[in-house]
């Protein structure tokens, strides 16, 4: 069973919102939908999910039609059999985290009940809180409640609107690498908007870069962000170095890690997967003419240009350095380091700026 | 003390805050969630009583009920002969006339709800209904509470419209506004005094109870 959309929304203003994509529902899938704000991706959810109405083309689901144009078919949403995670997570204030969860589990009796909201309880470690109020939560909790909140019935698929946004830098990053996890667990497909580089590559498999409403390149995550089609994707994504890595050695939250014929050093939590994404933003790479002598960085690697772009007051360099690494320099320095395609130069990258996302 | 105009008063408030609970509600429902480009002038009509006089509401509400009017000959086929001059009369021309004081509230009530709640429930498979009894009551209904309290409370005081449309039959139609009236015009001050009083003390009592219970939910 697949989902296939294709379809069109227009505004009064002019604003326009377009995306086609099909994704498989009979296994765990996610697709990405990345862009800045306002770029329609929110929009495009919430066609999914039945709240907005598109104004052409088709949503669906196997032999289920959520939506066509043609037959003027709207499928409403409590029909669709979805799960929808919204950004500030809109749970009912005056029912309990229990009440919550169950809020969508009426058909089932109460003993079945219980232990579906215990089984996401126990999932998403939520023990002990069945019977707070929301109000008394943090917003990791609030977005974990959210979340159990959508699974509970066991939805079709599950839309998840910047799940991670409101929550803060540390809580956030612990959720990112769990949400994957537990999303894997339920086995539910899911449709995720983000315009967070790192938790579109930490969940997503495939990805469609959205800007102005709209699709500006769509395919298989790694393929989008190492090779952006345009520089307005690369500008987008932020990300240009996406290459697949495995984890020699980690010890001490460091992580030794073979990226082609290169070693880089990493700061890595523990982590099962040895089968990495190494990530590095363009602008985290420093170029030098000479190997440095000292330097506080752990990455150091010799390579060869192999493409040099222009792009206003900045230079964007592709490099060989046993894989393709693309760093960001501004023009100036560029020429003061006489760069140009075959000549060598040495790349430098902090640990920290090296991402491992698990593959 | 004319002890059957206060009970024909209370009658009357406690008539009016329950039509206009049973029509405010959905009416109030539909001007929260419309998108319809006459929403301004349905609102516009629902808030006139508001600026009008009661004696115009009332002169209306007496023509349109008359034998000669729309109202009147709706009425008479359904076997009811006359409006004016009875007691579902006035709780008629009460309703009317309080309508912005329930509908108001009970609007702000429901636009004050997040519309993500109710898109929540939604995408739980919860129905339209079952999320406007699960969802959009329980969160909006200090509001409504306040729109109920205030119609009951002007209710209570309402002079002009009952006086219109219902004249001033003892036990059916006079109310203690009206008898504090008469008591005034036969210089009986004293009489006027005790029923003053009492309304006064009555709407007092009402309406503190409400900021009470207002204030603790708050709190909650």
């Amino acid at each position: 069973m697949r989902l296939e959309v294709d379809i069109v929304r227009r505004y009064r203003t002019g604003f326009t919102v377009a995306a086609a994509w099909s994704q498989p529902l009979d296994r765990f899938s996610v697709t990405v939908l990345f862009g800045p704000s306002g770029s329609g991706k929110t929009t495009l959810l919430r066609c999914l999910a039945g709240l907005e109405q598109p104004d052409a083309g088709y949503i669906r689901v196997g032999e289920n039609v959520w939506f066509d144009a043609a037959t003027r078919r709207h499928l409403p949403p409590q029909k669709r059999g979805i799960g929808f995670v919204f950004q500030d997570y809109a749970l009912f204030p005056h029912y309990t985290v229990f009440q919550n969860i169950a809020f969508g589990l009426r058909r089932l009796t109460n003993v079945e009940q219980r232990r579906r909201v215990e089984e996401l309880l126990a999932l998403l470690e939520l023990e002990g809180l069945a019977d707070r109020y929301p109000a008394q939560l943090s917003g990791g909790q609030q977005q974990r409640v959210a979340l159990a909140r959508a699974l509970a019935p066991r939805p079709l698929l599950l839309l998840l609107d910047e799940p991670l946004s409101a929550l803060d830098g540390p809580t956030r990053e612990v959720l990112r690498r769990k949400l994957r996890r537990w999303l894997a667990s339920q086995g539910i497909p899911a449709v995720l908007v983000t315009h967070d580089w790192l938790e579109a590559s930490t969940l997503g498999e495939q990805v469609l870069v959205l800007d102005a409403g709209q699709v500006l390149q769509q395919g298989p995550i790694e393929e989008v962000f190492s090779r952006p089609v345009s520089t307005q994707v690369a500008n987008i994504v932020g990300v240009e170095t996406v290459v697949a890595g495995e984890v020699l050695h980690l010890a001490d939250g460091l992580a030794q890690v073979a990226v082609g014929s290169a070693t880089l050093m990493a700061v890595a939590p523990a982590m099962e997967n040895r089968q990495v994404y190494v990530c590095i933003r363009a602008e985290e790479v420093m170029l030098l003419p000479a190997p440095p002598v000292i330097t506080s960085a752990r990455n150091r690697l010799l390579g060869q240009v192999v493409a040099l772009e222009p792009e206003g007051a900045l230079v964007r360099v592709v490099l060989d350095v046993g894989f393709r690494l693309v760093a960001l320099v501004t023009r100036q320095a560029c020429e003061e380091l006489h760069l140009a395609v075959g000549c060598t130069a040495w790349a430098v990258i902090k640990a920290p700026a090296v991402h491992l996302v698990p593959r | 003390m004319d002890w059957t105009a206060a009970w024909v008063t209370l009658r009357l408030a406690a008539w009016t805050t329950g039509v206009l609970l049973v029509i405010g509600l959905p009416l109030a429902y539909w001007l929260a969630t419309t998108r319809f480009p006459g929403r301004g002038v349905i609102e516009a009509l629902v808030t006139l009583p508001l600026v009008l006089p009661p004696t115009v509401v009332g002169f209306y509400l007496l023509v349109a009920t008359g034998p000669e009017g729309l109202l009147g000959r709706f009425l008479s086929l359904i076997g009811v002969d006359r409006l004016a001059f009875t007691f579902p009369g006035i709780v008629l021309g009460s309703v009317i006339f309080n309508l912005p004081f329930a509908v108001r509230p009970f609007t702000a009530a429901f636009e004050s709800v997040d519309r993500r709640l109710i898109e929540a429930a939604w995408c739980l498979g919860v129905s339209r209904g079952r999320t406007f009894l699960q969802v959009m009551l329980p969160l909006s209904w200090p509001g409504i509470l306040t729109g109920m309290v205030l119609s009951f409370a002007h209710s209570l005081g309402e002079f002009g419209v009952v006086l219109m449309v219902g004249g001033n039959i003892p036990g059916v139609t006079r109310t203690l506004s009206i008898a504090i009236y008469d008591e005034v015009q036969a210089l009986n001050y004293a009489a006027a005094d005790q029923m003053a009083l009492m309304l006064v003390g009555f709407a007092l009592a009402v309406l503190s109870l409400t900021y009470l219970l207002q204030r603790s939910l708050i709190r909650r």
